[in-house]
This record gives C-alpha cells, sequence and structure tokens, in this order.
C-alpha cells in the first residue's frame, strides 16, 4: 500500500500553516493512490494538536515528550527514522521551512532514502516520484524524478497548495518516545525574538520596497525621499538588510514580516518566493524592475519595466504635482 | 580552528535573461557572468573572523569546472590558505546527495574543527549539501545560521527560522554550518592579494583520487520556463508617461 506520512510542524505551542497545506496534498496523494495519510505529530502536552490534525488524515500517530517540546532536528531525526522504519511509507512529506531544511536531507541520508528538497509540485504515476522544483533564481522550473528506492522523502514549498477544511477522523496511536534527552552535541537552549524598531511596516497603507536593485547605499535617500511624498514607509528585501542598509524590521518575506498594505511598490526587487511571501496580499502591487522577465511581474497588478533612477525620480513628481 | 569552506561557482541569473539550451537540461551559460555563491561567500568570511580569533587553517573545496579556479583564488586571496578543486568533468550528472559525497571523499584527509557551507545555492537552491555532508561525516549540523561563537570546543550558533525568531543552539565541535547571507560583512580581496593569489597551487583532484560510490538521489528530466498566471498589466511610455498613469492609478486608488 502506498502510504504518505507529513510531519506536523509546530512552534511555541502552535501549529504552523504549512502544516495544514502539508495535510492537504498529502491526503490528495495518498488517496490518488488508495493509500492512507498519516500525521506524525512530535511535541509535548500534544492534546490538542491531535484534535487539530485528526479531520486532516486518516491516521495520527503521537510522540508525547517533553524532548519534542521544541524543535532539535537531532532528536526528530532520532525519533522519524524509527516511525518512518516501522511504518514504511511510500512518501514522507516535510515543510521546507527552516525546520524541515535542517531536518529532511540528514534523515534521508541516515534511512538511504531518495529525497529532494523545496519541491512545488508532486506527482506520482508507476511508483514513480517526480517533482517539480524551481532553478536559477526562480527563472527556470524543473521536472525532477526521485531515484528508486525503498521509500521516499521529500521537503514541500509553502504556498504550494492552499490548505483546506479537514472532514476526517483519524484513528489515533500514541507511541513511547524512542528519544527522552537532547544529545549533548546539539542542544536547543532559547528562542531569540526578533527586536522591535520604531517604524512598524505591517501598519503601513503605502510600502514601498526596496531591493538590491538600488545598487549602493546613497542611493536609498532616493527611496526615502519618494516614500515620504507618497506618504509611504520604507521596507525592503533580505539583501538590503544584509548589507545594513535597513534594520531587520523593514525586512519583507519569509524570514522577514508579512505586510498587507493597500499598495506596495517593489523597486529593483526580483520577486524571489521568499519576498513574494511577505507581500503578495497587499491590496495593489506596483513593480519597477527593468528585467521585463523578473518573477516580480507575476506577482504585481502593475509593472514599470525601466530603469528605477529614471522612474523613481519622475513618479515621485507626479504625485507631489497631483497633491497641490 | 581549522576549517573547510565549501565554495560553488555559479551563474548569474537575478538580473539577466535565461534561456533553455538544446538538451533541455541545462541553460544557455555563454552569456551569464559567474561568480561565488552568494551565502558562500558569508560562508568564507565567517571562516576568515573564526581563523583571525583562534589561528588554524583554511581550505577552499568547490567541485565545479576548472573556472572554478577563478572563484577559488578569489577564496585564497580573501584569506583561505590551501584549495581544492574537484573535477566537475569527471562525474557525470550531481545533484546535492552526490555532491555532498564527493566533497567528503575530497576532504577525507583533512583535519578540521568545522566546515562552512553557505545554506543555499542560487542555481540549483537544494539547501541539502551542508546537512547532508554533516550527515554523511556523522557529525552535528546547523543550517541557516545566522551567528556562531566558539568557545571551548562548544559553539553557540544561532539560527534564523521564519519571522525572523532566532533559534539559540549550543552544539560540540565537529560540525557543519550552513550558514545564512547577513551574517557578517563579507571583505573585498585587495589587488595585492588577488595578484599572491594567481601564483598558488590549486590542488586539482578528479576521479583517479577519488571514487564515490553515491548514486544520484534525484535525476533531471526537463527544464522548462515557469508558467505564469495573470501577469501584471505593463504600463508603457517614456519614464514620464508611465510616471503620469502610475500617479494616477494610485490616486483612482484614494492613496493620494
Ligand atoms: C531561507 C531564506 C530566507 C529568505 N528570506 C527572505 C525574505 O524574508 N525576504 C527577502 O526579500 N528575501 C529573502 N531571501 C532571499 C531571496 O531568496 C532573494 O535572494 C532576495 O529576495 C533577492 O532580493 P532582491 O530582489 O532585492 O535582489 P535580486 O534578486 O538581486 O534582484 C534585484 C532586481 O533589481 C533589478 N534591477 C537592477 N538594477 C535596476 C535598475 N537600475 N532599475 C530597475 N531594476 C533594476 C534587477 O532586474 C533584479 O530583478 C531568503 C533566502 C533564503 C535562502
Ligand atoms: N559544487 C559545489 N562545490 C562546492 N560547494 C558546494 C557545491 N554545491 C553546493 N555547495 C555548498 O553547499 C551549499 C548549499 O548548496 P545547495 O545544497 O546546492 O543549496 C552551497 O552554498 C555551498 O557552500
Amino acid at each position: 500500500m502506498a502510504n504518505i506520512l507529513a510531519l506536523v510542524e509546530h512552534r511555541q505551542g502552535t501549529i504552523r500553516d504549512i502544516t495544514y497545506e502539508l495535510l492537504t496534498y498529502g491526503r490528495k496523494l495518498a488517496e490518488k493512490m488508495d493509500g492512507k495519510l498519516t500525521g506524525v505529530i512530535l511535541g509535548h502536552n500534544t492534546g490538542d494538536f491531535t484534535e487539530s490534525v485528526k479531520k486532516h488524515a486518516h491516521r495520527v500517530v503521537v510522540a508525547d515528550h517533553e524532548v519534542f517540546k521544541d524543535f532539535n532536528a537531532e532528536t526528530y531525526q532520532h525519533a522519524l527514522a524509527d516511525i518512518i522504519q516501522k511504518e514504511n511509507p511510500f512518501l514522507t512529506l516535510i515543510g521546507n521551512t527552516a525546520f524541515g531544511i535542517d531536518l529532511c536531507p540528514a534523515l534521508a541520508t541516515q534511512l538511504g532514502v531518495p529525497f529532494t528538497t523545496d519541491c512545488i509540485g508532486v506527482e506520482i504515476a508507476d511508483k514513480k516520484v517526480r517533482v517539480t522544483r524551481q532553478l536559477y533564481d526562480g527563472k527556470m522550473d524543473a521536472h525532477v524524478y526521485l531515484s528508486e528506492g525503498p521509500s521516499y522523502m521529500l521537503t514541500l514549498r509553502s504556498g504550494t497548495c492552499a490548505a483546506e477544511e479537514g472532514n476526517l477522523t483519524a484513528d489515533i496511536q500514541k507511541i513511547e518516545a524512542s528519544i527522552t534527552s537532547q544529545p549533548d552535541y546539539k542542544k536547543f537552549v532559547e528562542y531569540i525574538e526578533a527586536a522591535v524598531g520604531d517604524v512598524d511596516i505591517t501598519k503601513a497603507d503605502v510600502l514601498v520596497g526596496v531591493g538590491r536593485g538600488i545598487k549602493e547605499q546613497a542611493n536609498m535617500s532616493m527611496i526615502e525621499d519618494f516614500a515620504k511624498a507618497i506618504g509611504g514607509v520604507v521596507a525592503c528585501s533580505r539583501p538590503i538588510v544584509d548589507a545594513n542598509w535597513l534594520p531587520k524590521d523593514r525586512q519583507v518575506g519569509s524570514s522577514g514580516k508579512t505586510v498587507k498594505p493597500k499598495l506596495y511598490i517593489a523597486v529593483g526587487i526580483s520577486g524571489a518566493f521568499q519576498h513574494i511571501a511577505g507581500m503578495k496580499n497587499a491590496d495593489t502591487i506596483i513593480a519597477i524592475n527593468k528585467d521585463p522577465n523578473a518573477p516580480i511581474f507575476n506577482e504585481a497588478d502593475y509593472g514599470i519595466v525601466e530603469d528605477l533612477f529614471k522612474v523613481v525620480p519622475a513618479l515621485k513628481n507626479k504625485i507631489m504635482e497631483m497633491k497641490q | 580552528m581549522d576549517l573547510i569552506v565549501c565554495i560553488k561557482r555559479v551563474p548569474q541569473t537575478a538580473e539577466a535573461e535565461v534561456k533553455i539550451d538544446g538538451s533541455g537540461k541545462d541553460i544557455v551559460k555563454d552569456r551569464l557572468t559567474f561568480d561565488m555563491n552568494e551565502a558562500d561567500s558569508y560562508a568564507l568570511e565567517e571562516a576568515i573572523l573564526l581563523k583571525e580569533k583562534s589561528g588554524g587553517n583554511i581550505t577552499a573545496v568547490s567541485l565545479g569546472s576548472a573556472e572554478a579556479e577563478d572563484t577559488l583564488r578569489i577564496a585564497l586571496a580573501k584569506g583561505a590558505d590551501s584549495a581544492i578543486r574537484i573535477k566537475l568533468e569527471d562525474f557525470g550528472e550531481l545533484d546535492g546527495f552526490k555532491t555532498a559525497a564527493l566533497i567528503r571523499e575530497a576532504i577525507k584527509d583533512i583535519k578540521f574543527d568545522a566546515i562552512l557551507t553557505g545554506c543555499m545555492s542560487t542555481d540549483d537552491s537544494y539547501y541539502q549539501v551542508g546537512p547532508t555532508l554533516a550527515e554523511m561525516l556523522g557529525i552535528p549540523h546547523a543550517t541557516l545560521v545566522s551567528k556562531i561563537e566558539v568557545a571551548d570546543q562548544k559553539a553557540h550558533v544561532h539560527r534564523e527560522l521564519e519571522g525572523g525568531l532566532i533559534e539559540h543552539l549550543e552544539m560540540s565541535l565537529p560540525a557543519v554550518f550552513a550558514v545564512q547571507t547577513g551574517i557578517n560583512e563579507p571583505r573585498y580581496a585587495s589587488l595585492i592579494a588577488i595578484r599572491r593569489a594567481a601564483g598558488k597551487e590549486i590542488k586539482v583532484i578528479g576521479k583517479e583520487e577519488i571514487s564515490s560510490e553515491a548514486k544520484l538521489n534525484s535525476t533531471l528530466e526537463e527544464l522548462f520556463i515557469p508558467p505564469v498566471g495573470e501577469r501584471a498589466e505593463i504600463l508603457t511610455g517614456t519614464p514620464d508617461e508611465v510616471s503620469k498613469r502610475t500617479a494616477e492609478i494610485i490616486k483612482e486608488k484614494g492613496l493620494i
């Protein structure tokens, strides 16, 4: 039987959205193969988790132990290796998240299970697994076959499918934790919350997002001036924070903030999915980029294919005129 | 601390036109520029900073074509002590798993306290090579690393999670750290250093020196242009014209 396992990801006592996407996707894949979807919960005080996951899977396997309260790839790897060996699933699904990428490659390597990461689509036919991945800054997609193995494993990018309401009632199977203390060589110590700055970009109606296209720190003032003219706040992509041109709390994206302004103007931002994840729900998106093939134009409502150094000052002037 | 840094030479595609070549499995590369993978320049800088604190040796390793030696020379100019190129041309199709297996073979005889990799390569985007290599070596790893502090053979490591939350770990050495961008400020190589590095020897190893039984975990079937959903309405005209139109749109939305 071609069964599927999906790992339930949680953090600080809450199940993360990726989990429901994995469960929805995994259930559909399992049903196509007349198999069953099993949700795997490793956690502590898992009662609520089990209640939520139960609706989305045919089975739920739960190992409840203090050691699983916070994620540690090593303890998770140890416990999951055991579970996978016992359950012998056709496919194990893990989120392509900060947790998933710390876990999947080492786990699959330990088990000798063919795997790949950051998939945005999975097809199974004749027991062959073909996935879609993105390469070259999101400018190419690839179909990739997993090599034949006893079982398969992959990480799925968030947003690959929309999470659906569950209507199942899973059988719950409680199992003993096969590891009860963190290994000496890798210990979770604590979470450190992101620092709070003086500007909250999640509250602004108008955001001007600036990216690497701005080229030099000296050009940042042009963006500040533009944002001021339009009554907006400056946000940015990751490379701007990496270069220390803006503080971390201005970063939009998966490892930054999720924003939902009325207007997001992306200036010199290519539109990597990690950035898109943070701003795709803006009411209106306008993108200024000189590359007509920049992925940002697939997300924007309006696009300007032009040198930002020409457009931004001109647009600022038009807005100033209009205000008078 | 003795350190190994894994460095990949990658095409710069963020601003370039990317086309599929005749094989359907690769992109047309002759018009692209190549450079050190972004995260790897942060991994290299972190290694140099660790070495500046506690001494030791840095070995830079790259699995790549002959041109990867240019990238390795940049690493030597910045502060790596020696460099190894694994001949890409000797090993056929690769994936993250096989890459890790080959790097493992190549560093077999090198003593190290830590291996630094980037968290992701911008061409293949596997997020795999670091943690896979660690598992093959039987040592711990951390990915998306945004801080490393070493004292008494213990490393205090920060990992960057979604939303900017940090996970603080305590790890023992040796270990593999897959470094996230922004962890430091990569230095530029001085012209003198680049000139000096031009004369340094790079150890080149191929199938005569290393054998790897590692099979591919995955095979590429084909590349294709990502399907586009609803594309933006592209505003055309001179900068002045598009600006006027854009300002009107913003006004229509009631935002001016
Ligand atoms: C785990 C992980 C988490 C990440 N989290 C985030 C995140 O939260 N947020 C985020 O933004 N990124 C994140 N990233 C990084 C992401 O993958 C991209 O590298 C990043 O978003 C690229 O930023 P960019 O668009 O500014 O730069 P680039 O991709 O370099 O794009 C620059 C763009 O500017 C355009 N341009 C250049 N010059 C001009 C000009 N004169 N006029 C007009 N256009 C011009 C170019 O055509 C290009 O499209 C993350 C990466 C990883 C691995
Ligand atoms: N061909 C290669 N040669 C050297 N290092 C590599 C190679 N491929 C990947 N790496 C390292 O592994 C990291 C992660 O790459 P990837 O798993 O492909 O996303 C990169 O940032 C490099 O440090």
